[in-house]
């Protein structure tokens, strides 16, 4: 193992003179007496390496010794993940004695000792594969397949493999030989390094269905695909954190990875609260159960922030493997992108726009490029599908971490601040925010098969009548309530009723923070077929009141169960609003 | 700071710039405290046997053949229950006469809290302060800053949230403090017999810039202790953040570093957070609760303080004047708490969060109804009812010398509510409506 000595520090910036080989992101430890500090190599320059700590430096000196481990940043994957919460270097927090974090911690992330009912799928005389699966074992509702390490390279074949039975993280599970006759031994353990995709499937088709998320102005408006990215850039208070933590909640995904980098240590606070709780319709238990969470937050070692989300990505490709499909939220990605500018800065790089460093672009969709719907190895299919939020400087979108994470992402979900401050929630501007799965033609034909024949179409209408209706508000406002057509008003306040019933949605309130898909299109037929009726309104005072006597009555709906006799009353009185006012 | 015996000194200075100098010796740690010709210094970076120490109090007349003598340890406070009652400044001295603090000495800047041992909050602060306790309630725990232009009172709001709200110590944390900015703080805590739970750190205006670099680490530091090793609840007021971060551009630019927006170091954000995120809920009943001030200007909250601030704490209190009743309001369009939802509808009565997010839609249909008038076109009936709503809602609510607790508040907006509209107009569940609304 190379060793060396600090000769320099700057803030988390630490060169190491070295006596050996050392490599480009190498896991080295710095021992300042006792406390071993983790960092990582950023740059090598003649026999001085620059590594980044993910710890504090105070009282590090130099002269102080270094041990390198010819291994970069990895983690340990296996079964026992599940409801875990890491820091960003997957340390399990919860292992961690004390109030306060200790420098130099590092725990266990799974628990070695824990015991695994092993079911084998693999028999021995099997050719296999990286990737492949060998058995599995149930981890609370999933079924957790143990696989063929993906490091390793070429075909092998199957030695031996235990009988079903119960055994330890660390027990032989099975042997495989190599082309050369050689035996690895596999356990349930592997490691697997952060920076470098899983790539052990066979193909990346484009995604073809939709993820439900529960919310409406997403899944009607502009759907997410399984396998898909998507971004939320937004000023702070547009809500961002409540808006990923809905989908989070109620999205249609047998995994959720929770990636809190660099943010309020607070908001982590309320999933661990509340997860715990919460039931997960979809597998009878607890929310808690479904989730992982990888929180580094504001006050965390900033290094630590940018291993965060790989830390994240990686855990979610090694569940993608197992034919899962994964929903990775990751709260700021902007965030990551400052703990590069503070680095990039400090090794006195050259700087590109707002200081952020010049390959910016490129680390961006290189990440984003790793969700994703995946053929696997055995015939089976699982999915990444990454949405990321993004907190641009001032609100503005014309920044360097917006404009780079618009050319990877393939949704948009803008929040505007008007929005928010007119307590219109979620603040998803329907008009700029886009998917462009809507124009994916495997997409618009599953739409139209799993909902309805018309589904896409109706789609579409809804965003014109939404654009016309801001186009009216825009003339009223400029020429007067009764400068412009009755007509005007009529189509604002119709755009003003898809907007109030379809797209705002209580996250607060039981019901109506989670629609599924089927009320979905219920809800959107009957506001459409509104907007169809031709009204006779006196004069344009006439207007508003009855729009907003509709607009109440749908709320009232939206608060309750769709199948229960005060959801039929309501509608009733809906109908019969409707029909006084409508031409007849 | 006594300086203990068989220190070696180091006399060699090569370097002195207007806030840093550097020196060669040997076994000096990262972020370690120095004294450079008797002031005091931290060092910043070390290459080989080169140090560079920022003094906080400046270079002016350091001379290459100062003494400089290193302390083997990071910047330190003195902790303990007799640090209630007193002023100090920067550096944790005594300004107040009295003798200096026996206690444990700690370091400030210390480890963040492990997310996993956190309580989420859930204890209401109430102020009586109708636009901040109806519309923006505060929570133990939370960290939130007053967005103020440098004209408006937000001394004199902060000084009376702080005596309003029930808390065990109040820790006062000055930044660039006026003199008279200071004692203004210093005779409310007296004036109001509450001297004996403050504890103050001050930099004033007359003091050395750098210096309140330290300043919300010692408040912290005591807030920690008071609030980890006592339970206590504990309220730290932070003024002026603004004049903390042009400290820490200065650093930076001293130090050569490459700036980011609006002249900010590219670390603002963590440098805030490290703040800020020491606001927190103890398992055993201790809490920090920070509201800090961020002066703004021209109200531009796009700059990189406000805005980095604002993607940091949880929510942000704006004041504005409302001419048409002469009184400062707070805002109730651009305030926000992000924690009052873990309270109100269970701490408070049931139908506060609808009344709440009602008033504030018919209050921006009063916002629209006024641009409608002041470009000339007829108001509607509805427009004029909006109107004289706000108007009352401003000088019952919003104003800040409303003192009346949280029910009264509900009471009153619901009388409003019922004075100038009609049932499907206020749009609130038909289960508060029942209980609530006494008009046909």
């Amino acid at each position: 193992m190379t060793k060396g000595i600090v000769k320099a520090i700057i803030e988390n910036l630490v060169q190491v003179e070295v006596s050996g080989p050392v490599s480009q992101n190498e896991i080295c430890y710095i021992d300042m007496g006792g406390v071993r500090l983790m960092a990582e190599v950023i740059k090598v320059l003649g026999n001085i390496a620059y590594t980044q700590v993910f710890e504090s430096t105070r009282g590090l000196k130099t002269g102080n010794t270094v041990e390198f481990t010819e291994k970069m940043l990895e983690v340990k994957l296996g079964p026992g993940m599940l409801a875990k919460s890491y820091d960003g270097l997957q340390n399990d927090l919860n292992k961690m004695q004390g109030i306060f974090l200790t420098r130099g911690e590092y725990t266990d992330p799974l628990d070695e000792d824990s015991v695994w009912e092993f079911t084998p799928i693999a028999k021995a005389g099997d050719k296999v594969s990286a990737g492949e699966w060998l058995g599995s074992v149930p981890e609370s509702w999933i079924s957790h397949k143990i696989m063929v390490p993906f490091g390793l390279v070429g075909e092998y074949t199957l030695k031996k493999i235990v009988e079903k039975g119960r055994f330890k993280l660390t027990d032989t599970i099975a042997v495989l030989t190599d082309e050369e006759g050689k035996d690895i031994a596999v356990n349930m353990i592997q490691y697997w390094p952060v920076k470098i995709p899983i790539k052990s499937y066979v193909e990346k088709p484009r995604p073809f269905r939709i993820m439900e998320t529960g919310v409406r102005t997403m899944d009607t408006l502009n759907p997410m695909a399984e396998g898909g990215t998507g971004f939320i850039p937004g000023p702070f208070g547009a809500g961002k954190t409540v808006l990923q933590h809905s989908i989070s909640k109620n999205a249609d995904a047998d995994l959720i990875i929770m990636a809190a980098c660099g943010e309020r240590a607070n908001e982590v606070v309320e999933l661990f609260v509340e997860f715990p709780k919460l039931d997960d319709p979809r597998t009878g238990r607890k929310l808690i159960e479904r989730t992982i969470i990888i929180c580094n937050t504001s006050n965390m070692p900033v290094a630590a922030r940018e291993a965060s989300v790989y830390t994240a990505m990686t855990i979610g490709e090694y569940y993608r493997n197992m034919g899962l499909k994964v929903l990775l939220l990751a709260d700021s990605t902007s965030r990551w992108a400052q703990a590069l500018r503070e680095m990039s800065n400090r090794m006195e790089e050259l700087p590109g726009p707002d200081a952020f460093p010049m390959d910016l672009p490129a680390i961006i969709s290189s990440f984003y490029a790793r969700a994703g719907f995946v053929h696997l190895k055995g015939g089976e299919t699982g999915s990444i599908t990454f949405i990321g939020t993004v907190s641009p400087a001032g609100g503005n979108l014309k920044e360097p971490v917006t404009e780079s994470t618009k050319k990877a992402a393939r949704c948009f979900y803008a929040l505007s601040q008007e929005r928010a401050d007119s307590k219109r929630y979620p603040a998803v501007d329907p008009i700029d925010s886009y998917s462009k799965y809507l124009e994916y033609p495997e997409v618009i034909e599953y739409l139209n098969s799993n909902i309805n024949p018309h589904w896409v179409k109706d789609v579409i209408k809804t965003k014109d009548i939404l654009l016309r209706g801001r186009e009216a508000q825009d003339q009223i406002n400029i020429l007067g309530d009764d400068g412009v057509p009755l007509a005007y008003h009529d189509r604002y306040w119709k755009s003003e009723l898809i907007d109030r019933v379809i797209l705002q949605q209580d996250g607060f309130d039981p019901v109506d923070q989670s629609t599924p898909m089927k009320r979905q299109e219920y809800m959107l037929e009957l506001i459409l077929n509104i907007c169809d009726t031709d009204f006779v309104h006196e004069n344009f005072e006439k207007v508003m009141p009855f729009f907003v006597k509709l607009v109440n009555i749908c709320k009232q709906m939206n608060y309750v169960e769709i199948d229960t006799e005060e959801f039929k009353r309501y509608e009733t009185e809906l109908h019969k609003e409707v029909e006084e006012r409508s031409a007849k | 700071m006594a300086t203990q015996a068989f220190q070696k000194i180091y006399t060699k200075l090569n370097q002195i710039t207007k806030a840093t100098c550097s020196v060669r010796a040997s076994g000096v740690g990262n972020e370690e405290l120095a004294t450079v010709a008797g002031r005091l210094a931290q060092v910043v970076k070390i290459v080989d046997d080169n140090v560079t120490l920022q003094i906080f109090a400046g270079t002016e007349g350091i001379g290459t053949d100062a003494e400089v003598i290193f302390f083997g340890r990071a910047p330190t406070l003195k902790v303990g229950p007799a640090l209630a009652g007193r002023f100090f400044n920067a550096y944790g001295d005594p300004i107040d006469g009295g003798p200096e603090v026996e206690g444990t000495e700690v370091e400030i800047g210390g480890p963040s809290v492990n997310p996993v041992r956190r309580k989420q909050p859930s204890d209401l602060i109430t102020t009586g302060i109708a636009g901040i306790d109806l519309n923006n309630t505060l929570v133990t725990g939370q960290k939130i800053p007053f967005f103020a232009d440098p004209d408006q009172p937000y001394n004199e709001v902060m000084a009376m949230v702080a005596l309003r709200a029930e808390s065990d110590k109040i820790i006062l944390g000055g930044m660039g403090l006026s003199n008279d900015d200071y004692l203004f703080y210093k005779h409310s805590f007296e004036n109001a017999g509450v001297i004996d739970r403050i504890i103050s750190f001050v930099n004033t205006t007359e003091d050395p810039t750098v210096e309140r670099l330290l300043v919300p680490n010692m408040a912290l530091s005591a807030a920690e202790y008071f609030a980890s090793e006592h339970n206590e609840k504990v309220l730290v007021l932070l003024t002026d953040m603004t004049l903390y971060c042009d400290a820490l551009s200065i650093v930076s630019n001293r130090m050569d570093q490459i700036p980011s927006k609006d002249s900010m170091p590219g670390s603002l954000y963590s440098d805030l957070a490290k703040i800020y995120e020491k606001a927190v809920q103890f398992p055993d009943g201790g809490s920090i609760t920070i509201i800090a001030v961020t002066t703004l200007s021209g109200g531009d909250i796009t700059h990189a303080i406000p805005d980095n601030t604002g993607y940091i704490t949880e929510g942000q209190l704006f004041l504005k004047r409302d001419t048409d009743i002469s009184k400062t309001i707070v805002d109730p369009f651009r305030s926000l708490s992000r924690l009052k939802q873990l309270v109100i509808g269970t701490k408070t009565r049931a139908d506060h969060p609808q009344v709440m997010n009602t008033s504030i839609r018919l209050y921006a249909d009063a916002a629209n109804a006024k641009t409608k008038m002041e470009n000339g076109f007829d108001l509607s009936d509805y427009d004029e009812r909006v109107l004289d709503f706000a108007k009352e809602y401003s000088d019952k609510i919003l104003a800040i010398d409303v003192n009346i607790d949280t029910e009264a508040m509900l009471d009153i907006t619901w009388e409003l509510f019922q004075r100038y509209f009609e049932r499907a107009e206020v749009g609130i569940k038909d289960e508060h409506m029942k209980i609530h609304w006494k008009k046909a």
